[in-house]
């Protein structure tokens, strides 16, 4: 018996002294005290040093994209730091590229705010913020794609440009342990800013699509943050050439009531792939951007068109659609949604047809 | 047991009883950071460092913690967790006094914590009943053998960067064979002293 309560006692004795010693030096020897991270030359924030940039930046209400959480796996958190951030780590390497480096380029989430420092992040991130939101709309546009409306209730404004995203939180649910967030294009008008819209597709097993599909129903409330991205309308006079597969139709959406609703008069096709008939959605809204917008023609093209659809339109992948109807103009600008396969072969079918690499914009899913 | 001499425990461990090439311990990191001869320099001080540290550590907790109340036993789980702590302090105090010392040499402590040379020097010490002089001798030797090896494999994989290596042996496949050649190789210094 007093050999238990001699081992218990010493082990017990050499683990509380490591804790002790440890939690001292965190206390004293990882107190980096405070530090001011001066932003883009301007903002300046004083935060607690010894976490990461990332964290720091986050818990001052600074969303840099983050797709891991700060594990150092995604490389979606980099953003420059021209002083007090250190030599560049070797758990960064592999995210950067030699021009990332010259350019001062990190990952947040790698470096540590020990020092003063001096960063730049893209503008539009002062913009992104994070929202509380109830949902007002939920509504199946086809078997697998749902609608959703968020109206915001925190009393913030959301400000974007049309094609932008926000990442949707999902909160634990049965099924899901932890807290998970993905991106989705916003398919609202940008003039309205107490709400938003989503279109959002099945994914077998997805963990936000679950979410959505399975437990999120009218009433209930949601958190996003956002705006995000460098997928927008461009401020120009080209003809505009959209190109979409499934809920990739989101910012398209958004990009035509930009046009709609600020009288925007440039010449527009969108090209929407579907498989079947039942798989298109949208289509009131798409005869609608037709009668107000002279100059815009909507070609959905199916796939798969079942014989009992009877189905009129085009044939084949949106690239066959494209192949047919789209003539090639110098004055062209391309705005592609829609899975990597399907921009890629696209892209490269515009640039047979003579637009230039720089004046094709997409927003590519994983 | 003779006592034997700490410096020939000190050369014994650098080149007859190898830690990576004759006890194949530590053979983790030594494969994924030996792609450069800086950083596999900046681990194998690091890990010489932390050795050196751990065994001074652990000999004192078992000599005379361990052993008068015959808890000889429970040196595994105790060895264990004065090195993972030990790893954590050192890695604090040099990530904030010594900077420099933090981006090459730091960002590898945590890498160390789970390298088995450490446990195993801990291990052996106490196998082979070293004197308190013994066992440091034995630690930093082993350290720098440990360096010794990783450094040499480093050299040898930054010109393989060169050769025309199969697909299926490329990265840990062909570092495993040249390490067997390395083993091979050091085979030739038996000769000279030999501990066990």
């Amino acid at each position: 018996m007093t050999n238990i309560w001699i081992t218990v006692a010493v082990i017990t004795g050499i683990a509380t002294v490591l804790a002790l010693l440890l939690t001292l030096a965190d206390a004293f020897i990882a107190d980096y005290g405070e530090r001011r991270i001066k932003i883009n030359k301007e903002k300046e924030l004083v935060v607690e040093g010894g976490s990461t940039l990332l964290s720091s930046l986050v818990s001052n209400q600074l969303f840099i994209p983050s797709a891991c959480g700060g594990k150092g796996s995604c490389g979606y958190c980099k953003c420059k730091v021209n002083s007090g951030g250190g030599p560049v780590l070797a758990t960064e390497l592999s995210y950067l590229s030699e021009s990332d480096i010259k350019n001062n380029v990190r990952l947040s989430c790698q470096v540590k705010v020990k020092e003063d420092m001096e960063i730049e992040v893209p503008e539009e991130l002062f913009n992104v913020k994070q929202f509380k939101a109830a949902v007002e709309i939920s509504k199946d546009v086809t078997p697998k794609i749902k609608f959703l409306r968020l109206k915001i209730t925190d009393g913030q404004e959301i400000k974007f440009k049309a094609g932008q995203y926000i990442q949707l939180i999902a909160p634990p649910y049965p099924g899901n342990q932890e807290e998970v967030y993905r991106a989705y294009s916003l398919a609202s008008y940008t003039g309205n800013l107490s709400f938003i819209d989503l279109v959002i597709g099945y994914v077998e097993g997805g963990l936000l699509t679950t979410y959505v599909h399975k437990h999120l129903s009218v009433g209930d409330n949601v958190a996003f943050n956002g705006p995000y991205g460098d997928f927008y309308l461009q401020d120009t006079d080209a003809e505009v050439v959209l190109v979409a597969v499934g809920t990739g139709m989101a910012p398209i959406l958004s990009i035509l009531y930009e046009l709609k609703n600020k009288g925007i008069n440039r010449k527009a096709t969108f090209f929407f792939g579907a498989r079947t008939i039942d798989d298109l959605f949208m289509l009131e809204e798409m005869s609608m951007f037709e009668r107000e917008l002279p100059n815009f023609k909507f070609i959905p093209t199916l796939s798969k068109p079942q014989p009992e659809d009877n189905w009129q339109g085009e044939v084949g992948r949106v690239t066959d659609a494209m192949q047919k109807h789209l003539k090639a103009d110098s004055n062209q600008e391309a705005y592609l949604c829609g899975s990597a396969p399907m921009i890629n072969s696209t892209v490269e079918m515009l640039k047979k047809k003579g637009i230039p690499e720089d004046k094709i914009y997409y927003d590519k899913f994983d | 047991m003779p006592e034997i001499n700490p410096f020939v425990i000190f050369f014994a461990a650098i080149f007859t009883s190898n830690m990576i090439l004759s006890n194949f311990l530590g053979m983790c990191s030594f494969i994924a950071v030996s792609k450069e001869i800086k950083t596999s320099l900046g681990l194998g001080q690091a890990v010489t460092f932390v050795l050196t540290g751990t065994t001074v550590i652990n000999y004192l907790i078992y000599h005379y913690l361990l052993v008068p109340f015959s808890l000889e036993y429970l040196r595994f789980i105790v060895f264990i967790i004065t090195i993972a702590a030990f790893v954590q302090l050192v890695e604090m105090i040099v990530e904030r006094y010594l900077p420099n010392l933090y981006y090459s040499l730091g960002i590898f402590l945590p890498l160390i914590t789970v390298n088995c040379a450490i446990l195993g020097v801990s291990l052996f010490m106490v196998i082979r009943s070293y004197s308190f002089v013994q066992s440091i001798a034995f630690g930093i030797g082993s350290g720098l053998g440990w360096t010794l090896a990783i450094v040499a494999m480093a050299g040898i994989r930054q010109k393989l960067k060169k050769a025309p290596i199969p697909k299926g042996l490329q990265g840990p496949g062909i570092t495993l064979i040249i390490t067997g050649l390395m083993a091979l190789a050091f085979i030739g210094f038996s000769g000279i002293v030999r501990i066990q």
